[in-house]
């Protein structure tokens, strides 16, 4: 290595260390000293402390017999399962048409990133007055095109669930669709053109071009994907506040619920609940991107 | 010019059919906001879908400071403002340098620790909530603005390390022999060779951490409880605790509060673009 060849004293003069290293190595060493430290700090010892904390078995048995906890569970699963995959779906399918060159659509994709780029309070409160049953500009809607009294969007467990998970592909949505962006346009453009003097379908271009070179990237996004979106308290916190009678709570919400109660162990062995469904996924992840 | 044929007007339609849902879905949350921003009070709880006499005065009440909601408006926008940058600044410094020594002084164990804050990038924010909260308390940095900031860093500077170490690898290492040759030391070739050319990658991992702690409101609101510390999104999530809330005021100010980033986020596009969506998820 030439770097190495430059190696002198002067700069950790009298530590044994310098007698091993050379000058660049105690540079990379200092330099990559600020984040060890945030990580041993912010990391480390949260971690550890929280493992620390949640050690008692009396707190899995309170989880056990707390029905709250089992139904954010569930929710969680439904807000993984249906609302990943449904996002994912819809972003594989507006990637193929944001990449059409059309200038409306260029200034389509422009505006389409917004809901990323700005913060998700003031949006997810703006929908949750929108949906109010009788101040609501969705109900009010309702009532003078039909006369009827609309749904009580909020107060039904299932249909604020929904209603979260919609917040929740509302704001992501944008961010998953450039990302398959920029796995389309690496296709090349060569294949579509042999497949168009072959007469191939749209279909068919789709599913022997298209999907063969981005299902890695889609499985990718899908997991990673996954993974945020267990952390993901804002859409149900902020739309729902985990009502009514705490019945949307999702793992990330129903931490800070215990936290707010006092109930610092079961928020913590909720988290580490979450851990067998986590852990593979992370390990997955890091198999994919650190090679 | 000549007409377009049958075909190529069913290809346009059928074009608009996806494009008009995705402009209105995209725009509904953002419209409603505009719309209660510039309603008076009886219009806003009228759900008109434009407001009969359109005003400007909610902007005033809020930039005034004329409601009990808003009395500490200017010092919670000055909080967020100061902690962004902050975490921006901090971030930067902190990620750029761990970047430069594993990719290119190749420090020893720099896998190792690239992997672990690969790992901490993996772990779900709102997991790791509960925890950096009762660290915080143990730290004795509750409710300073330093407990957000620090934990804003810690949050942002794993996938700033990995997209600026990404970054970095493809410049040639002819470069720092080069500069090794003309007798540069390692801060030299740091300073003078690696920052200006990684400019692109920097100004895209900047805004990133701006943003993301800009935009923040779990940590901020975990970490932050005095009236003049917090960020202004605790303070727009402070209306919901009272029935009565001024929702047209709540509105204009996060409209207001959503104008800067989204301002940062398209002079820096190109950047953003480039920059983060390669780094995400491409090995």
């Amino acid at each position: 290595m030439a770097i190495t060849i430059s190696a002198s004293q002067d700069a950790a003069a009298g530590t044994p260390l310098s007698a091993r290293l050379s000058t660049p190595q105690v540079w990379g060493i200092l330099m990559i000293v600020p984040y060890l430290l945030v990580f041993l700090a912010f990391v480390v010892y949260p971690v550890g402390y929280g493992f620390w904390l949640a050690r008692q078995p009396s707190s899995y048995v309170a989880l056990y017999h707390d029905p709250i906890f089992a139904r954010a569970a569930v929710n969680t699963l439904i807000f993984l399962v249906i609302g990943i995959n449904v996002k994912m779906l819809i972003a594989l399918f507006l990637s193929g048409f944001f990449v059409q060159s059309r200038s409306w659509i260029k200034w389509l994709s422009v505006i389409f990133i917004l809901p990323w780029a700005v913060p998700s309070i003031p949006t997810i409160l703006s929908v949750r007055f929108m949906l109010n049953p009788e101040w609501g500009m969705v109900n009010q809607l309702i009532f003078k095109l039909t006369g009827d009294d609309g749904p009580n969007w909020l107060n039904d467990p299932s249909v604020a669930l929904a209603m979260a998970i919609g917040v929740h592909i509302w704001k992501s949505l944008p961010f998953w669709t450039l990302i398959l962006m920029t796995g389309r346009l690496a296709i090349s453009q060569d294949l579509f053109e042999a497949a168009d003097v072959d007469g191939a379908s749209w279909w068919q271009k789709f599913r022997y071009i298209t999907w063969p070179s981005m299902q890695a990237l889609y499985l990718t996004c899908t997991l990673l994907s996954m993974i945020w979106t267990l952390g993901d308290f804002n859409s149900v916190y902020l739309l729902t506040g985990g009502g009514p009678a705490d019945l949307t709570h999702v793992l990330a919400t129903l931490g800070i619920r215990y936290l707010r109660l006092d109930q610092l162990n079961l928020a913590m062995a909720s988290i580490v609940c979450a851990l067998p469904l986590v852990l593979p996924l992370v390990y997955f992840m890091m198999k994919r991107l650190s090679r | 010019m000549k007409l377009p044929t049958l075909r190529e007007a069913g290809t346009e339609a059928r074009l608009l059919l996806i494009g008009i849902p995705v402009f209105i879905w995209t725009m509904i949350p953002i419209y409603h906001m505009f719309v209660f921003a510039i309603s008076p009070k009886e219009d806003a709880f009228s759900g008109k879908l434009w407001p009969s006499h359109p005003t400007l005065h909610n902007f005033e009440i809020v930039f005034f400071q004329q409601h009990y909601f808003l009395r500490d408006f200017w010092v919670q926008l000055g909080n967020s403002t100061i902690i962004a940058a902050s975490v921006g600044a901090l971030t930067l410094l902190i990620a750029t340098a761990a970047a430069f020594s594993i990719s290119r002084l190749r420090v020893p164990g720099g896998r190792i620790v690239l992997n672990l804050a690969l790992f901490t990038y993996f772990i779900p924010a709102a997991f790791l909530a509960v925890p950096m909260y009762r660290t915080m308390g143990n730290y004795g940095l509750l409710n300073t603005s330093w407990a957000l900031i620090l934990a804003m860093v810690t949050i942002a500077s794993p996938y700033a390390i990995w997209v600026l170490k990404q970054a970095s690898d493809k410049l040639p290492v002819e470069l720092d022999e080069a500069a090794v040759m003309d007798g540069a030391t390692s801060l030299q070739i740091f300073r003078l060779v690696y920052v200006p050319l990684m400019m692109p990658s920097l100004v895209a991992i900047g805004t990133y951490a701006v943003l993301l702690a800009w935009n923040e409101y779990l940590y901020a609101f975990l970490l932050l409880s005095n009236d003049r510390d917090i960020t202004l999104p605790v303070a727009l999530g402070n209306f919901l605790a009272a029935d009565d809330s001024p929702w047209e005021l709540l509105m204009t100010t996060g409209f207001i509060y959503a104008l800067p980033p989204a301002a940062i986020y398209y002079a820096f596009r190109r950047y953003m673009v480039g920059g983060l969506t390669a780094g995400a998820v491409k090995s």
